[in-house]
């Protein structure tokens, strides 16, 4: 399944981890325990020891349930958030240290598509305004119709009428924002893209013109997606690749086309029962005990061993690691190495 | 994409005449007295000069035989002097219209003064956050916990006694305009910090450092324009606030000299008169500065239900 | 009878200048113990239904004409005390968001006592039983412990449960849900969707599952309505309508689905966007869209009449139907 695509490694996410304060300041962190006073101080763990590679036209897809840090991957690659352990490569170059002007030519070559298209595009600015802003920044030397012409053809290639660039945001749909942001995004000309959920807030019909379109960018641009979703049909259609993310962890990360054939992590699996199909008239998914736990204090061993219906003592006493199985998908679950599930 | 169609033209005119303020504007009787009355006295302020009869600066100009003149409906008066005259025979009239001058620019410069550091220090605060938010913010909580009365009379009052009477009065336009200002930021800071805060989380902040802008460039350019409703409530409820703060000052002595009134030196130079009979020369200037604080008042709060977005979006 | 029968329901909206139409004569009937399902996108009008059936449209909007008859009786011009007996006892409500649907000051226990008490002549004490037997309906474990917590102690499964449980506690004929899973995960969804199935099916209620999510309507109902722009455009057995769509629009919906393409291919998108309530085009509000439009689409509203197994609104319908594939559909 490796198919045409060169074998460079354009991201690499090595041990990611992230964690949040809750409490912020020493007098935060003291609570009352026992009778007696002590600091404590806790966290919420978003992204723990992450390890993902993308290839350069590849399309990653990271897929998870809400409070699964999946976002947070996003934010961590985009230099939005600093990892609290861990290192980001791009190209070779390391970039989760990076600031200010050492960022800039990064930004060139790596852009970001968000969720909500109506908090995305800055509700005061007009779609020239909003489309010139990054063109001039990246390139100073441009000429006055130099930006123009690129802003127009950046409107023309997602669709969006030129002659509407003197209108507001709030003059459009929701359809046509993602677009405008799309269209923004790619005004740089980049070579990655990263997108948090980019289709979610749309209507269905809506949302395969978008889809289509970051394909088309795709097809024309060469570009490298991280693409976050929960809808497990759209990895389907648009990932190359998915890692499955559950609290924070990667639990499985394979070749699309392996993932939905042969799902071997017990979340992977109950995951794509869960999803509505049209087609059988009973629904018929396996069924997960109890909900997600919260992030804050993890629990020792394997995150999801509270919901899965194989776990054993190990689960809960040990962390489970990736390893690589015969079909080169990556599982972590003491159950699978084991042999414990079919 | 026919969508477009029904908007026809795109001018600035046609979309600040279809905008929801003008015409939640033109649906409030309260905010169309009050604009009506605000722009009478701003624009019989702005022309003083050209509507008084007489200059009220010019002492040559008055004659003391005129002195405490009742205005001219009471039957008493003369009929040059409409409102009647002061202690000293100056025309009530002429002064008090240059008077609302004065207290308007103390008032508006003030606020210009305060918005200024207040919005500087508020976005700063806001976007930079941690420990220069927290040492701006509570050094803005230690100028809150005096009042602005508090620090405006002890300033003065030590200014007034280092350079003299003279001087002081010479520069008490800019002492005001200053000390007013000083005084009051915080409460810009604190709104603009709280806006700032809630357009921080928006995507389209995040869009822009993903694009690489500075952050000088995303405050000014970005957050900024997003936060302009409360910084327009809060200006307008400021200058009221303003206004009656210069009043305060000037009555107490501390402001506009008397040769140079404002709304509140003439209040003030008048009180000593009222029990004698005199009472147009505090009561007249009273009233304009009431009515003139009033419908400012009554302006902002308007504003305050029109820009407020969880009344607006309800 | 059927146990809901909607006939031509017009809702409109006072907007500042104009009046806009959300409904535009809609009919529709529930048997009892039916599954209906809703389907439509954003402003297609599927809410504005769910809320008319209860009259709980609020000022901009009203009912404009048009009967609700709900077990014989006009929803539509009872008095407020009339429709408050209804409402809840009768005919209950889920919401979206399970986050907000919850008053978070008052426990559970609080807010179903005061629902049962509301409508039945119950001691605090027979009220809690009751509660307690519904929230073991809807399997939520420890009920007992549950009526003292707070919404915020529970997770959002959960609380969309004890909606669930709360709707059921006067053991409604009705049950209109309007997008009740979307705020919630897949994993989670299901699990919704699995109980409000078995406790429709056990205790023949009927149910009005509006939603966006064409699997779920497929998996949940027996009968489906599609709205666009106001109207219904198709109605029919869902099996049918999810089989062998009639109308463009649907048939739309239903490709641009990912499942129903390759992995990688193009979609096969819909163009354009819904019209605004505003600015619906003449004729077939469809018809700037719509990939078969002919003159007529542009200037009469297409009848809605049964055509095969389904009711349509659409004027190529009828020439489309059994047509032979069309030969760029498989390329």
């Amino acid at each position: 399944m490796k198919q045409d695509m060169s074998n460079h490694v354009l991201l690499e996410l090595e041990n990611l981890s992230k964690s949040f304060d809750l409490d912020h300041g020493f007098l935060d962190t003291l609570k009352f325990k026992k009778g007696r006073i002590v600091s404590e101080k806790r966290s919420v763990h978003a992204v723990n020891n992450v390890s993902l590679k993308i290839h350069k036209g590849e399309a990653l897809c990271v897929v998870g349930e809400s409070g699964c840090g999946k976002s947070t991957v996003a934010r961590l690659v985009a230099g939005l958030i600093s990892p609290t352990k861990g290192a980001i490569h791009y190209d070779g170059q390391r970039i989760d240290a990076l600031k200010g002007k050492d960022l800039l030519p990064l930004r060139k070559r790596m852009q970001m598509i968000f969720q909500n298209p109506y908090a995305s595009l800055n509700p005061r600015m007009t779609i020239q305004q909003a489309l010139e802003e990054p063109v001039r920044h990246h390139n100073p030397s441009f000429s006055r119709d130099d930006v123009q012409d690129k802003v127009a053809n950046v409107m023309r290639s997602v669709g969006v009428d030129p002659s509407w660039a003197a209108r507001y945001p709030h003059e459009f749909s929701g359809g046509q924002r993602q677009r405008i942001a799309i269209a923004r995004a790619l005004t740089v000309d980049p070579e990655f893209v990263i997108a948090d959920e980019p289709i979610s807030a749309l209507d269905v019909s809506i949302q395969a013109q978008v889809l289509n379109l970051m394909l088309e960018a795709k097809e024309e641009r060469g570009l490298t997606y991280l693409f976050i979703t929960h809808d497990l049909s759209v990895v389907q259609h648009f990932g190359t690749r998915v890692a499955v993310l559950y609290l924070g962890s990667v639990c499985e990360y394979a070749d699309t086309a392996t993932l939905f054939s042969n799902p071997k992590h017990p979340y992977t699996r109950a995951l794509l029962s869960a999803v509505p199909q049209l087609s059988d008239d009973k629904p018929n998914h396996i069924r997960l005990k109890g909900e997600i736990p919260t992030p804050i204090n993890l629990p020792k061993g394997c995150p999801f061993q509270s919901r899965c219906s194989y776990s054993n003592p190990r689960c809960s006493a040990e962390l489970p690691v990736a390893i690589e199985q015969a079909d080169g998908s990556v599982v972590a679950c003491h159950a699978v190495e084991e042999g414990r599930i079919d | 994409m026919s969508m477009m169609s029904d908007h026809q033209s795109n001018s600035l005119f046609s979309r600040i005449m279809d905008s929801n303020i003008t015409y939640s504007f033109k649906r409030n009787p309260v905010a169309i007295i009050s604009m009506v009355i605000f722009l009478l006295i701003a624009f019989a302020a702005a022309f003083a000069p050209l509507i008084a009869p007489t200059d009220p600066y010019d002492p040559s100009l008055y004659d003391i035989l005129d002195s405490e003149l009742p205005p001219a409906w009471t039957g008493q008066g003369d009929e040059k002097f409409l409102f009647g005259t002061d202690d000293q025979g100056r025309d009530l009239w002429s002064a008090i219209l240059y008077g609302t001058r004065t207290s308007l620019i103390i008032g508006i410069c003030a606020v210009l003064v305060q918005a200024f550091l207040g919005i500087s220090i508020g976005l700063i605060s806001g976007y930079l956050g941690g420990r220069i938010d927290n040492i701006l913010m509570r050094f803005a909580d230690i100028q809150l916990s005096f009042s602005t009365l508090m620090v405006a009379i002890i300033f003065l009052a030590v200014s007034q006694a280092l350079f003299g009477s003279d001087t002081f009065n010479k520069y008490a336009l800019f002492m005001l305009v200053g000390v007013i200002g000083i005084a009051e930021w915080p409460q810009y800071a604190r709104t603009v910090r709280a806006t700032v805060l809630a357009e921080k989380k928006k995507e389209y902040v995040d869009s822009a450092r993903v694009l690489g802008f500075s952050p000088v460039r995303i405050m000014i350019r970005h957050i900024l324009p997003n936060s302009l409703s409360p910084i327009f409530v809060i200006s307008t409820v400021q200058v009221a606030n303003a206004i009656v703060s210069e009043a305060s000052l000037s009555f107490l002595g501390l402001g506009m000299p008397v040769s140079q009134p404002s709304l509140g030196s003439l209040i003030s130079s008048g009180f000593d008169y009222i029990f004698s009979g005199s009472w147009w020369i505090t009561t007249i200037p009273g009233i304009v500065l009431v009515v003139l604080v009033l419908v400012i008042n009554l302006l902002g709060d308007w504003m305050r239900d029109v820009l407020n977005p969880k009344l607006y979006k309800g | 009878m059927p146990l809901l029968s909607v006939r031509d329901l017009v809702v409109k909206f006072a907007m500042r200048d104009n009046t806009v139409t959300a409904l535009n004569s809609i009919s529709f009937d529930v048997a009892r113990g039916d599954r209906l399902g809703i389907v439509g996108e954003s402003g297609a009008g599927k809410s504005v239904t769910g809320f008319a059936l209860l009259n709980l449209i609020s000022r901009p909007g009203f009912i404009d004409s048009g009967e609700i008859l709900f077990d014989g009786m006009n929803m539509a011009d009872m008095s407020d005390a009339e429709l408050r007996e209804v409402r809840g006892n009768k005919m209950a409500m889920i919401f979206q968001d399970p986050m907000v649907t919850l008053n978070p000051v008052l426990t559970i226990g609080q807010q179903m006592v005061e629902t049962l008490q509301a409508h039945r002549t119950l001691s605090r004490k027979e009220a809690e039983q009751i509660a307690i037997v519904k929230l073991r309906e809807v399997y939520i474990p420890a009920p007992e412990e549950r009526l003292a917590q707070y919404p915020h102690e529970l997770s959002g499964g959960m609380r969309q449960r004890i909606i669930i449980a709360i709707a059921l506690l006067l053991d409604p004929q009705l049950i209109i849900a309007d997008e009740p899973t979307t705020a919630l995960d897949v994993t989670i969804q299901a699990d919704i969707m699995e109980l409000l199935l078995e406790l429709c099916t056990t205790k023949k209620v009927s149910l009005i599952l509006i939603t966006h999510d064409l699997g779920v309507v497929s998996q949940m109902t027996e009968n489906t309505l599609v709205m666009y722009a106001g109207r219904i455009i198709e109605a029919g057995r869902t099996r049918e309508i999810i089989n062998d769509p009639q109308h463009p629009y649907t048939q739309g919906l239903i490709n641009a689905l990912p499942q129903q393409t390759l992995p990688g291919a193009r979609l096969k998108q819909i163009p354009g966007n819904m019209p605004s309530l505003s600015a619906v085009p003449k004729g077939c509000a469809f018809n700037a869209r719509c990939e078969y439009a002919q003159d007529r689409c542009r200037a009469e509203i297409p009848v809605f009449e049964q055509i095969g197994p389904v009711k349509v609104a659409c004027h190529e319908v009828k020439r489309l139907h059994h047509a032979p594939q069309k030969q760029e559909d498989l390329a």
